[in-house]
């Protein structure tokens, strides 16, 4: 092997170094809003499954302006605040906010047969990175119709299920009161008994992810309380 | 190389280059490489077959640049290059799946990002690449890619099929109606551990077969 100088060693990283930078930005910078524009639509099309709706990602843009009709943010008291876009709102930077500070988004819906749908987002830590999801809820603001999951990083075969159909699907019908006490949806390790209607089954292998998902959806939706009973039975 | 005829691109050694290390040369179950993330992205076969994929272009790519600059980078800090290298190109990998793959850049998720701990790469580029010639280690990285994803394969199908009764997310065990005469899945195929146990049985497997593999005490 030839011996090299210092002179060379420093002059030849300093130019690997600045070419790869250069490089790098580069195509940060110009892949940066397919990117942005990718998690736009990942967004609406997992609303949009949350109410059963599933899309491709050219058909995502036209059905979400078609059946996602209103939305809004709330404060903590469940009242409406105005002049904030709720789409926009990231629901991990506001959980860093005290509770009284944060935006709480809510996302309205009609389906095919005109029934009004209350979609809210949520947002938790799984094992290895966040998980998130959306939950929607029936005009009863109790029973659920339907749930989408996603996730970061969670073990793939074990926490990754969460975003698999047989787990989503366990979600519709459950409800979140027990009457006016908020309860949530309890993720049950060695499976629910047959009537449970605030329960679903544990992944196995996956019970951190599992407990992740209960904690998420209690801490989530408990903010919504106020608004949830107000609204009740009034749509 | 020591003559300076030009060699033609597919001679015999080139194509041993090819396939020494999808059989006798095997990167996991010889060279003992890449064992961690055999272990993490074998659960289900969809995953292990990006990996694959994902890591031939990695290792294939940077096998090139390296071999292209093998004699202007300076021996001292020959990893740190090797290091910069790999890791550009995973990020810009990285960057394209989310621009334009994104589902697939979702579904890999963290495992992107890994491949640049993957030793198989750091491996080739530190055994061959560096004295070697461009076209070469293309070759050698497409045939230790291979190797890699073989195997990587070969575990998630007996992980997936036994563990979850699926091959390719399709619930095989489920349509053929198993589950009704009292089958139930292996769970323990689907932790870690047994990614171990079934990579030593393909290595059991192939040195009993090769007994030339056996090393001498």
């Amino acid at each position: 092997m030839k011996e090299f100088s210092n002179r060379y060693i420093f002059i030849f990283s300093s130019i690997m170094v600045i070419a790869v930078a250069t490089l790098l930005s580069l195509a940060a910078t110009v892949l940066q809003p397919r990117q942005l524009k990718n998690l736009e639509i990942e967004k609406k099309k997992s609303m949009l499954e949350s109410i059963g709706i599933p899309s491709i990602r050219e058909s995502t843009e036209s059905l979400y302006d078609k059946y996602i009709n209103e939305s809004f943010v709330l404060n903590s008291k469940g009242e409406v605040v105005d002049g904030v876009a709720a789409f926009p709102v990231e629901l991990a930077l506001e959980q860093k906010k005290p509770l009284e500070q944060q935006y709480l988004p809510v996302f309205l819906a009609s389906t095919d047969t005109g029934e009004k749908v209350t979609i809210i987002p949520v947002q938790g830590k799984g094992l290895w990175g966040p998980i998130y999801g959306y939950v929607s809820l029936k005009p009863d603001m109790n029973t659920i119709y339907g749930v989408t999951f996603d996730h970061k990083g969670e073990t793939p075969g074990l926490g990754a299920e969460i975003n698999t159909s047989s787990f989503e699907g366990m979600f519709p019908g459950k409800q979140l009161y027990n009457g006016e006490k908020f309860v949530s949806i309890g993720v049950v390790k060695g499976g629910t008994k047959p009537g449970d209607i605030h329960g679903v089954d544990a992944i196995s292998g996956g019970t951190i992810t599992s407990k992740a998902l209960e904690k998420m959806l209690k801490d989530c939706i408990v903010k919504y309380n106020d608004y949830l009973l107000k609204n009740r039975n009034q749509i | 190389m020591s003559n300076h005829e030009k060699e033609p691109m597919f001679s015999a050694r080139n194509l041993k280059l090819l396939t020494g290390p999808i059989g006798t040369n095997n990167p996991i179950t010889i060279q003992v490489l890449g064992i961690c993330s055999a272990l993490a992205v074998t659960v289900k076969l969809k995953p292990a077959l990006v990996m694959a994929l994902s890591v031939t272009i990695v290792v294939a790519i940077s096998n090139v640049v390296i071999a292209a600059m093998r004699k202007y980078i300076p021996d001292r800090i020959r990893i740190i290059v090797q290091l910069v290298v790999i890791a550009t190109l995973v990020i810009l990998v990285d960057q394209f799946l989310k621009a334009y793959a994104f589902d697939v850049s979702k579904q890999l998720s963290v495992f992107v990002g890994l491949i640049i701990t993957n030793c198989i790469i750091m491996g080739r580029l530190e055994a061959f690449a560096m004295a070697n010639k461009p076209w070469a280690s293309f070759i050698d990285g497409l045939g230790n890619g291979a190797g890699y994803g073989l195997i990587l394969i070969i575990v998630a199908f007996f992980r997936e099929f036994l563990g979850s009764g699926t091959i390719y997310g399709y619930p095989v065990m489920q349509k053929l109606g198993i589950y009704s005469l009292g089958y139930e899945n292996n769970g323990m195929m689907i932790l870690p551990p047994m990614a171990l146990i079934v990579v030593g049985l393909i290595i059991w497997y192939q040195r009993s077969k090769d007994r030339t593999l056996i090393e001498n005490k």
